[in-house]
């Protein structure tokens, strides 16, 4: 368990003062110039040494990723790009360090665009963050003033300009493609990769794109040293992370903890504990809802980080859980995903567009129970068929969760079907008065 | 179509808030890259119709005073404000009610603030205006607020931590003219837990008073 003195996001709740006076207090834009004497090369190689995997969902490393930028200063201007389109059902951390830690995530931008020779950053908020883009915006004004971003940002000599952008509602734009096509002004479809953002990306010239929480982490990585962070966590799962519940327990909240402690003692410690007791949990989601669900029995022993949630066959994701305790209609709540992958599918990758209105049919009749058992087969075959068939990864999103239902909880959607076919009589599927009968054909 | 027609203003011009607004925008962007402005310009037209009529939304006029803003064709903006789903594209109420349904949401008790939603406003389904015209009642997709669930957005604000009771006086108090603090609706700080909070116990530096003035954000 992490303590306090470990914390990077100190001013988590907005207990303090979020703004500038208060973020200095904190340590915020303490020598920046210092850190960017390291150069662009030491900045990156201390990265590297932190094995901060990027807290995103994907988990791909950090300092690897800046890596991939081009060496030297080439022609084209390059840019970082800040992922803050947090819109994964269940994620809500990105959200506190929006509006309570803006100047850590400024100072860190400015540190990590340095070290891939970026003169510019831009972050895109999702749109429903009015409220935390304004505090954003009045962080930026804040730092423009005090010299601390524009020419020769904070006395660095590197000159850093930092923009905005925000969305507007559209879930697929927080794949970093999509985000970028979004950022020029278009339609938010995923492109194909390659070229990969780091080659071509936004305006064609080289571009990172790093998850808030990624980005925001590295002043802080960078003044107490990459093997500070890396004693934290397990190996190749280091340091703390933002972590979330919601749902069934106690306490919901936002918190930051180690990565590698059990998710049962993080339940008990941050979230009080499941509703009406530990026994009474059903399952919990671990990280944003395209992991797959784990089951009560492989909660009690699990550890929160990416290669033990791997190893169970879900992911640590955004580490925002959702926990479900018995009262839960479980296929319920795994078909309302359906439905919102449905509605989030951006439309370029047939088996995509139609899968997601495909798999959410399907699911709302196994909610009923208005199915037949072979169903359960065929809607698991066709979850593979999506899954990896896409442009980008919401196709697989889409399927995993169901794919998870399945895998655990398969007897409940058989005894809903079979308790369906009681009530209503006959062993095939009949289907009430009044709505339409529809074949599986024709859907 | 021809209520299409009927609803749609055959004019718009920026106004002068807007124009300012525009300016702050387009410096963010290469000067050859001005497309990049598209969603926020749309942004721009939806609050000044706001403004102006009391009504959120954008108008195809609108769209194209900011295709040609831009000098990209028309088409690029209908299809970015019909992609995403913050742009409305027809008129809507005065207050925008956005029940977020998603798991998270559903699992704390969002069933009843949509039924508080529709008993306090009258209206029966979601995407209608509500017969005095105040209110429409919109579904959204995961608000990205799920430690405070369950949430209604109203317009450019979360209110959290419902229950059916609290979202009816909060549409009670909408229809008076008043305008509660968004934020949590129950005793609690933030995204800390209920009770207080268990981590950062150290009060180095607390300053409650800076605190206490933003607790709406």
């Amino acid at each position: 368990m992490l303590n306090d003195k470990d914390r990077i996001f100190t001013n988590l709740y907005g207990q303090n003062d979020w703004r500038l006076a208060g973020a200095r207090m904190r340590g915020d834009w303490n020598d920046t110039k210092a850190i960017l004497e390291k150069g662009r090369d030491g900045i990156v190689a201390e990265m590297k040494s932190s094995s901060l995997r990027g807290r995103g969902g994907a988990g791909f490393p950090t300092g690897l990723k800046w890596s991939f930028m081009p060496k030297g200063d080439g022609p084209l201007p390059r840019y970082l790009v800040i992922n803050g389109d947090e819109s994964e059902p269940g994620t809500c951390k990105d959200r506190e360090i929006l509006r309570h830690e803006p100047h850590k995530l400024i100072e860190s931008a400015l540190i990590a665009s340095f070290a891939m020779g970026a003169h510019a950053a831009y972050i895109y908020v999702r749109g429903e963050f009015y409220n935390e883009a304004r505090h954003l915006q009045f962080a930026v004004d804040e730092a423009y003033e005090a010299g601390l971003l524009g020419k020769n940002a904070a006395g660095t000599g590197w000159d850093f300009d930092f923009y905005i952008h925000r969305g507007a509602g559209a879930y697929i734009c927080g794949e970093e493609t999509a985000l970028l096509e979004s950022l020029e002004g278009k339609k938010g479809q995923p492109r194909m990769k390659p070229p990969f953002p780091a080659g071509a990306g936004l305006y064609g010239c080289p571009t990172t794109v790093n998850n808030v929480e990624s980005i925001a982490v590295a002043s802080t990585i960078l003044r107490r040293g990459g093997a500070w962070f890396a004693g934290l966590g397990r190996p190749n799962n280091t340091g703390s992370k933002l972590m979330a519940i919601s749902g069934h327990v106690n306490t919901p909240c936002v918190f930051e903890e180690e990565l590698g402690v059990p998710l049962k003692e993080i339940i008990e410690k941050h979230g009080g504990g499941v509703r009406g007791g530990w026994d009474n949990l059903l399952a919990v989601i671990p990280g944003g809802c395209s992991v797959p669900l784990l089951p009560k029995d492989i909660c009690e022993t699990v550890l929160m980080d990416y290669d033990s949630l791997r190893a169970e066959r879900s992911g640590l994701g955004t580490a925002c859980m959702i926990v479900m305790d018995k009262s839960t209609d479980i296929i319920k709540a795994i078909a309302r995903f359906s439905q919102f992958f449905k509605h989030e599918s951006c439309g370029q990758c047939t088996p995509c567009r139609e899968g997601t209105g495909w798999m959410m049919r399907v699911m709302n009749r196994m909610v009923e129970g208005r199915a037949e058992i072979e169903e359960i087969d065929m809607l698991e075959q066709v979850t593979r068929q999506v899954e990896g068939h896409t442009i980008c990864a919401l196709g697989d999103a889409a399927a995993w969760p169901i794919q998870g239902l399945i895998r655990h909880f398969r007897p409940v959607m058989e005894e809903r079907i079979q308790t369906y076919k009681r009530q209503h009589g006959g062993v095939q599927i009949q289907v009430p008065a009044g709505t339409p009968v529809v074949t599986l054909a024709a859907e | 179509m021809s209520d299409v027609n009927r609803e749609q203003p055959g004019h718009f011009e920026f106004d002068e808030i807007s124009e300012a607004e525009i300016t702050k925008i387009l410096v963010k962007y290469p000067p050859e890259r001005k497309a990049s402005g598209s969603l926020p310009l749309l942004y721009v037209a939806q609050k000044q119709m706001g403004r102006q009529t009391g009504s959120a939304w954008v108008p195809v006029v609108a769209m194209d005073r900011i295709a040609e803003r831009l000098e990209i064709a028309p088409i690029r903006v209908y299809e970015v404000a019909t992609f995403y789903f913050m742009f409305n594209t027809k008129p809507i109420g005065r207050y925008h009610l956005q029940a977020c349904t998603t798991t998270s949401c559903w699992l704390r008790g969002s069933d009843d603030v949509v039924a508080a939603c529709k008993k306090a406003t009258g209206v029966k389904h979601f995407g209608e205006t509500s017969a005095d015209g105040l209110f429409t009642l919109s579904e959204v997709e995961c608000l990205g607020a799920c430690a405070n669930a369950p949430i209604l957005q109203v317009d450019d604000d979360y209110y959290e931590d419902l229950d059916g009771p609290r979202t009816e006086a909060l549409i009670e108090a909408l229809r008076r003219g008043e305008k509660p603090e968004s934020g949590p609706t129950i005793d609690r700080l933030g995204s800390a837990p209920q009770g207080g909070r268990k981590v950062l116990l150290e009060a180095a530096h607390e300053d409650p008073a800076s605190a206490q003035g933003e607790r709406s954000c």
